[in-house]
This record gives C-alpha cells, sequence and structure tokens, in this order.
C-alpha cells in the first residue's frame, strides 16, 4: 500500500482498456475518483458496477467506457440515467457494450473473485428472460441434489475503486454504515484505490467485527474529503437528494450535460 | 378527511394487505410507501429489509433510495449486500417480496428492462436490481402498480421477473416452491390470482371505479371475480398517517420524492 494524491493514485492504477470496477451501494460511492478518472482522459474501459448511479451516467456520457457490467440502472428514487439511455438506445457518445445481471447475481459474483473462485454459484434467474441475453448465465445441477443452480463468472476487475471514512497511518481503512459490496471488490481485484474521508493516527473505540481491509490487500491510498458528494458518507455528510433530482434536468440534455461536466468537472 | 387521490387508495390498499407476522423484502417506491405506512397504522411489528443490508429498518421518511442513511440508522443490523442476498433472501428468511414494474401480464410476470426489443431498445428501463430473485426466493409476492393499457399489457416485452410464468403454469413446472404474486393493487382496484389458472382477476374494486374503466385500462381482457367487492375508502387515521409521512418526507428530501 501506499499513500498518493487522488491523481496520482488514478494514474499508476488505472491504465485504457482496463476492467474497472468503482463500487458503493449508495453510500460512499466513489465520485472523486470516478471524475479523476474523466479528467485524466481513460478510455475504452469496462466499467463494473451494481447500480451505476450519476458516477457511471457521467463517465458514460463522457465517452469513457467501451463496456458495462451492471444489475440496476437508474437514478434511486427518481428515475431514468439518461446518459446511460442515450449510449444504450442511441450509441451517443459511443456504442456501449452491456453485461446484464440481477443484483444477486453480482453480489456472487464479486464474492466468488474474492474466495478466488472461477464461478460464483447460486438459486437464480429462474424463469427470467436475463439468461436469454446475457450468454455468460449458464445452469449447472448441484452434484448432490441434482437442484438446477445459476452460475456464472467471478467478477475479477484489475483495479477496484472504494471510498471510505477513514485510513489509519498504516493504511488500514475502516468502513461503516451500508458497507454493500466494496470488499468484496477490493478483495477479487488485482489492484485497488481506497479514496477516505481521513487519515487519523488510530480508528478509536469500534466494533470488534468492524469492516476493516488491511493495508496488505491495498495498492493506494488517497486523502479524498467529500469524495463521495454527491452520495453520502455515514458520520461525516448526508446524502445531496436536490443534486440526484436536479441531475434529471442537467443529464436530459446532450449539450446541458456537456456544458456542465466542462464547468463542474473538467474547469 | 374526505377527497383522497387514487395513489393515496392505492396505497392504503396495499399496506392493509400487510401484517404483523410479515418479513418484507421492501422495493424504493409505492412499496415502501405501502410498507411504512402499514409499520405505522395497524402493522407495528412489521419487519421491514432493503436490499441495501438494513434488517429490521424503521425509517421515520421514505427512504429515496434503496441505501438511505436513515435506513441503516434505525435498522437493526446492517449487513453487506453479498449477505443480504445470499443467507436472508436466498436463505428463504423473507416470507413477503413487494415489487412494482413498467409493465406486467395477467400471470404476473413483471417487465422492469427494457420497453422494445433488448439489442436494439425503445426505452432502456433500469433492469432488475433485486427483483429477479426476489420473486423467485420470497416466500409469495404482492404488486403494486398504476394500471393503464401501456402497463397491464397481453405480453410484456421482457420477463425481468416471474410471476406465473407466460401461460400461468410454468413457474410450477420449474419446481419452484415459493408462492411467486399472490396479490396486485393497483390505482383502480385489487386483483388476485384466480385458482386454477393463476390469472389475475378483479376481486376488488376501488371506490368510484367502474368496470368498463378497469376493462379499459388493461390491455388483456380482463374478467373479474363473481362477487367482486368494494374496496373500503381510506379511513381518516389511514389518510392522516400516510399524509404526515409523506409531509416529513418532503421536508427530508423535497417534494418531487414525496410523491412517489
Amino acid at each position: 500500500m501506499t499513500f498518493l494524491s487522488l491523481p496520482d493514485a488514478i494514474n499508476s492504477c488505472v491504465h485504457d482498456g482496463d476492467e474497472v470496477a468503482l463500487e458503493g451501494f449508495t453510500h460512499l460511492i466513489p465520485f472523486a475518483a470516478g471524475l479523476e478518472i474523466i479528467r485524466q482522459r481513460r478510455k475504452d474501459l469496462a466499467l463494473i458496477r451494481m447500480t451505476p448511479d450519476l458516477l457511471y451516467d457521467q463517465m458514460i456520457g463522457m465517452g469513457v467506457a467501451r463496456k458495462l457490467t451492471f444489475s440496476w440502472g437508474g437514478n434511486p428514487g427518481v428515475g431514468s440515467l439518461h446518459r446511460f439511455r442515450d449510449a444504450v438506445e442511441k450509441s451517443w457518445p459511443r456504442p456501449i457494450e452491456i453485461v446484464e445481471h440481477s443484483h444477486a447475481a453480482m453480489a456472487n459474483a464479486y464474492e466468488a473473485g474474492a474466495a478466488g473462485l472461477p464461478c460464483a454459484i447460486f438459486r437464480g434467474y429462474r424463469g427470467s428472460d436475463l439468461p436469454r441475453v446475457n450468454l455468460n448465465i449458464r445452469f449447472l445441477n448441484c452434484p448432490f441434489t441434482g437442484e438446477e443452480l445459476a452460475c456464472i463468472p467471478a467478477l475479477r476487475p484489475d483495479v477496484a475503486i472504494i471510498h471510505a471514512q477513514k485510513a489509519d497511518r498504516e493504511g488500514n481503512v475502516l468502513i461503516e454504515g451500508i458497507v454493500g459490496v466494496q470488499k468484496e471488490a477490493v478483495l477479487a481485484a488485482k489492484r485497488s484505490v481506497v479514496t477516505v474521508e481521513e487519515i487519523v493516527d488510530d480508528f478509536g473505540p469500534r466494533s470488534t467485527n468492524a469492516v476493516i481491509l488491511p493495508h496488505w490487500t491495498l495498492t493506494a491510498v488517497a486523502h479524498a474529503p467529500g469524495g463521495a458528494k454527491p452520495s453520502y458518507a455515514h458520520g461525516y455528510y448526508a446524502r445531496n437528494n436536490a443534486f440526484y433530482l436536479a441531475w434529471d434536468e442537467i443529464s436530459r440534455d446532450r449539450t446541458i450535460f456537456q456544458d456542465w461536466m466542462e464547468a463542474n468537472v473538467l474547469a | 378527511m374526505s377527497a383522497y387521490t387514487r395513489t393515496e387508495m392505492m396505497t392504503i390498499a396495499a399496506a392493509r394487505a400487510l401484517s404483523n407476522n410479515d418479513i418484507c423484502f421492501v422495493g424504493i417506491g409505492l412499496p415502501s410507501a405501502a410498507c411504512n405506512l402499514a409499520r405505522l397504522t395497524h402493522a407495528p411489528q412489521l419487519t421491514l429489509i432493503y436490499e441495501s443490508g438494513t434488517l429490521s429498518t424503521k425509517p421515520d421518511v421514505l427512504p429515496l433510495s434503496i441505501g438511505d442513511g436513515e435506513l441503516c440508522e434505525t435498522a437493526l443490523t446492517t449487513v453487506s449486500v453479498p449477505e443480504m442476498f445470499r443467507y436472508w433472501l436466498q436463505g428463504g428468511r423473507i416470507t413477503l417480496g413487494f415489487l412494482g414494474g413498467a409493465q406486467i401480464d395477467r400471470f404476473g410476470n413483471i417487465n422492469s428492462t427494457v420497453i422494445g426489443n433488448y439489442a436494439n431498445p425503445k426505452v432502456r428501463l433500469p433492469g432488475s436490481g433485486g427483483a429477479t430473485e426476489i420473486a423467485t426466493s420470497c416466500g409469495k409476492v404482492f404488486i403494486v402498480m398504476n394500471q393503464g393499457p401501456r402497463s397491464f399489457v397481453n405480453q410484456v416485452d421482457f420477463v425481468t421477473s416471474l410471476g406465473h410464468g407466460p401461460t400461468g403454469v410454468e413457474r410450477k413446472q420449474l419446481g419452484i416452491k415459493t408462492q411467486g404474486p399472490a396479490l396486485l393493487v393497483t390505482d383502480l382496484c385489487v386483483m388476485r390470482p384466480e385458482q386454477g389458472t393463476n390469472e389475475f382477476i378483479v376481486t376488488s374494486l376501488h371506490p368510484d371505479v367502474t368496470r368498463d374503466s378497469v376493462t379499459q385500462n388493461t390491455g388483456w381482457p380482463v374478467r373479474f371475480a363473481s362477487g367482486v367487492e368494494q374496496t373500503p375508502p381510506p379511513t381518516s387515521a389511514e389518510l392522516e398517517a400516510l399524509r404526515e409521512l409523506q409531509a416529513r418526507t418532503a421536508r427530508a428530501h423535497g417534494t418531487a420524492a414525496a410523491n412517489q
């Protein structure tokens, strides 16, 4: 693990063409890191994320992605992700290949990746049309009971990026609140970048079962206070629900979107 | 309290179907409003679980997203998302799944993926999220949706979440042991699957709704149970609890969220 600035962490860990997972289930979405990827003009990324959310809407709209693996592509509680829709429906700004799953499948696939397995096996996709459009959803029979179970490849991204509350001076990372699939994504990935709200001498009082990623499981840690905004960081700041509502208008039109990105991200 | 909207009637009718014994996997929007209304009125022991991993959560306002901080802060405990789907959902711990969608057919098969052709969609919808496995792993499924000819269709463009199957029998043929769709609450009526065919038929009309209007708003030749009941109108206590919940939600998130 190395402490790096966010630009240096992205520059050294994320390369053109990489398979990249930026995770955080509504909570702790690593926006600062994703926007840095846009600023560094990475291209042809294969993005992975259960809920693309506003962050991937921005990255897809800026043409960063050649491929998206996902399980729910909406603006939570608001409606569509317009940039994601424009890419899928109209190939703008570039065609995007989609690999679609359910949440259960994605969660299982990250867990399988973290466990060092080639595939995930679970009871899923029964009667759904998803296996017709994603040929990596297959079925096998339990060797003991004969039950038919779903089987999909493990997720093993080149790089996983997450945001967390705290790192200590050694670079161990503490995650609290809705912990999502971040631990699994980091342990499944070849490299990992963690941005944190603060770097502390000691984590202080905590549950003996707190979710902690040891420094020797991480590639880089970067101090990025506010790095999850407009999503939230439990104990630091609330979700900016007004921005999630406002994004519906900003993202609806290609020019308004580009102007917004120019003024707020690239400038 | 006199006047009420059709959406209020729908939310209240859905809430009434929930009981203290249910362990409920909740989706955002109408299901979340109905579940929390039930918890605030007749079913205070109702257990609510959101797919972000929050077990037994008791939010004071309706969440805008499935993973709002409010859900975590008021939960008994919060588990990881893989644990949520493996131990709690797939493990069979959840008695009731509450779903919505963009399209539904007469057998309760739900589309939340695409309108039109998958490879070249007219409208790309958000997709499954948790719904595909909620539909088959929960003990039974309740559905709440606004009724209209474009959403209540003869055939869904894509089966995201299995109901009773394209002809009403496939669920059973696949050996799925859970009950599947057991109740469909709309802004016009309540439907339940007919014994034998598993086809949703109208069992209760909301006040001031005619059979004609249900027929016009259904894309298949909808049938009515013998002895269709009338849904009791909202009580003043129900309306008051719902409106207070939505007012609190509006103050917390801004008005758009409260209108869900």
